[in-house]
């Protein structure tokens, strides 16, 4: 795989985030490799990458959880290495696992938390029922932490990162292992934060998660960043693309190459025993490509157009497989 | 101010959530109560005995009580993650860990309060010196807590934590003249005692209940005191080097 470190521009006065050639090491493993990227204030980054990849790694060395090996990080004015804690009054995290106390209640794990922040008890009692409210826990709120479920728990958990209205949001994976239901309502949290000018850092396994939340996106792959940009710039090349995703029955082994080579200008992929991915920089003629199968024996079961995404682009530049990511973040989620 | 609203809600936090619970009260009652009437009824020779054997109960029930709790509730709280929460808040280490090992040094000063209750039904206490009492207990708390955190960030499974407390809780009965004096005890393990802190808070007990200490009260608190800042500035280190990778 070709590594390209690319880093798009959000350099500048408003950057809230800036990160220079950040280096973890663990044992012989290289977690975080050189990395570097910035974030404007307010918005909103995905950091893209399958498992192991050196997302959490890179969560918890910004977060002062870790320290790097090497490398620069700075939230707003405080350079992480040493202002350390005043950085860290700046930050809210969601960490991928419960960090919350299982004996205490919903409410009294918000106030908690909010008391860490030195907020008053008045004060935190307030935002701990607002948040409550708009995570919609408020019938819940007494019950203690231990009995909720999993879509329950990740919301309390992002309502405690955001007790004390920090500027920055780390969001590590914050709809893994969660119903369909929760994970949306969250996503739905997440724009709604972000409209309200919070920087969030957000990892995650979900391609589509990443492409419709995030403003930019940055891909990592073995610890280093090999592509980092906007949305639409990462769509562009293949937005120009035609594509179709058709599935035939009875088909031979060698139809690949023969449609290869009756139609030079498309581009061929098996993606699994029985679909084959097509794609072109023209129109794509649906006629003469049907006629050409099923002279040569095969059935087409199934034809559709298909929409450029962030996963072709992800696919294209990683070499890593969307299904694979997919069956990681399933993994992941069955062990949580 | 911040900083201080973050301790005390710490330290409430740990009281509500382990030191007040049912099973832990009950432990904090049974136990000095069980040393104490061990130790009591098998002495057998009268009110004088009962004095001599107080310190002794005392310095136990505040070492057991303080690091049984202490080195488990940190462990479950890293094992579980939670103590995450607690590094990413913006209060220094050494703030957030005085604020958990508060709960832990109550708790053991509380577990003094039995035997001494128990002993105020059997015999005359009238002439303990408390001035001098009270602040040894205090100091063998935060000792033995210190020790039990110590213990804490040495292991990463709670069973462990209790394993390795052991390690150092049994020995100091015997070696830190808590029931017999120290030059009782063979040679070559005096030394040893010597190194061990609860040996200059059973000391200051000793002084302050029977006079029978070998050390000037002073020298004993600034060892004690010494140890303190020891354990707690190895502990740090360990944390540091340990959980902040």
């Amino acid at each position: 795989m070709k590594i390209i470190e690319s880093i798009s521009p959000a350099h500048g006065r408003d950057s809230l985030i800036e990160v220079i050639q950040l280096t973890k090491k663990f044992d012989d493993v290289m977690a975080v490799d050189n990395i570097s990227f910035n974030l404007r204030k307010g918005e909103l980054f995905g950091f893209l990458g399958p498992n192991g990849a050196g997302k959490t790694t890179t969560i918890n060395m910004l977060t002062g959880l870790s320290r790097p090996d090497s490398g620069m990080i700075r939230l707003g004015n405080h350079e992480c290495s040493k202002k350390l804690k005043a950085a860290q009054h700046m930050i809210g995290v969601v960490p991928d696992e419960s960090n919350l106390y299982p004996e205490l209640s919903g409410f009294d794990n918000l106030c908690f938390c909010a008391s860490l922040y030195g907020m008053r008890k008045n004060e935190r009692q307030r935002r701990a029922r607002e948040l409550l409210e708009t995570f919609r826990l408020k019938d819940s709120a007494d019950r203690k932490f231990a009995g909720y479920s999993k879509g329950m728990k990740r919301k309390l958990i992002i309502a405690a990162g955001i007790i004390h209205n920090p500027p920055i949001l780390f969001l590590d994976e914050p709809t893994t292992g969660i119903d369909v239901a929760s994970a949306r309502q969250i996503r739905q949290l997440i724009a709604d934060l972000h409209s309200t000018g919070t920087t969030i850092f957000l990892t995650t396994h979900y391609i589509e998660e990443a492409e419709r939340l995030c403003e930019r996106i940055a891909f990592i792959v073995k610890g280093q960043i090999v592509r980092t940009d906007t949305v639409e710039n990462l769509l562009e090349p293949v937005q120009q693309k035609k594509m179709m995703l058709i599935s035939v029955s009875n088909s031979s082994n060698d139809l690949y190459g023969k449609l290869s080579t009756a139609f030079p200008h498309f581009e061929f992929q098996p993606i699994s025993g029985e679909q084959i991915h097509i794609q072109s920089a023209e129109p794509i003629s649906l006629s003469p490509l049907f006629r050409f199968i099923e002279n040569h024996n095969a059935e087409i079961t199934e034809a559709r157009r298909l929409s450029p995404s962030l996963e072709d682009v992800f696919v294209r530049i990683t070499g890593i497989e969307a299904k694979v990511l997919k069956k990681e973040t399933e993994k992941k989620a069955g062990a949580a | 101010m911040k900083k201080w609203i973050a301790f005390w809600n710490i330290l409430l936090k740990d009281m509500h959530a382990y030191y007040l619970k049912p099973p832990n009260i009950s432990w904090g009652l049974i136990f000095p109560i069980a040393w104490t009437g061990m130790f009591f009824i098998k002495s057998g020779s009268g009110s004088e005995s009962i004095q001599a054997l107080l310190p002794g109960v005392v310095a136990m029930s505040v070492l057991f009580g303080t690091t049984s709790m202490l080195s488990v509730t940190i462990t479950f709280e890293k094992k579980s993650r939670s103590f995450e929460r607690l590094l990413l808040a913006p209060i220094p280490l050494e703030l957030l860990m005085l604020a958990k090992t508060a709960g832990a040094v109550l708790f053991g000063s509380a577990n003094a309060i039995i035997p001494i209750i128990l002993a105020l039904f059997l015999t005359d206490l009238s002439k303990i010196s408390w001035i001098i009492v009270l602040p040894g207990i205090i100091l063998i708390a935060i000792v033995s807590t210190f020790l039990g955190l110590f213990v804490a960030v040495s292991v990463s499974e709670v069973f462990e934590a209790q394993t390795f407390s052991n390690f150092f809780r049994f020995p100091m009965i015997f070696l830190c003249g808590l029931f017999f004096p120290i030059d009782a005890l063979p040679v070559f393990l005096q030394p040893l005692s010597y190194l061990l802190p609860l040996t200059y808070g059973a000391d200051i007990l000793h002084g302050a209940i029977n006079e029978k200490n070998m050390m000037p009260f002073g020298l004993d608190f600034l060892i004690i005191t010494c140890f303190c800042a020891i354990l707690f500035y190895i502990s740090l280190k360990n944390i540091n080097k340990k959980w902040i990778t």
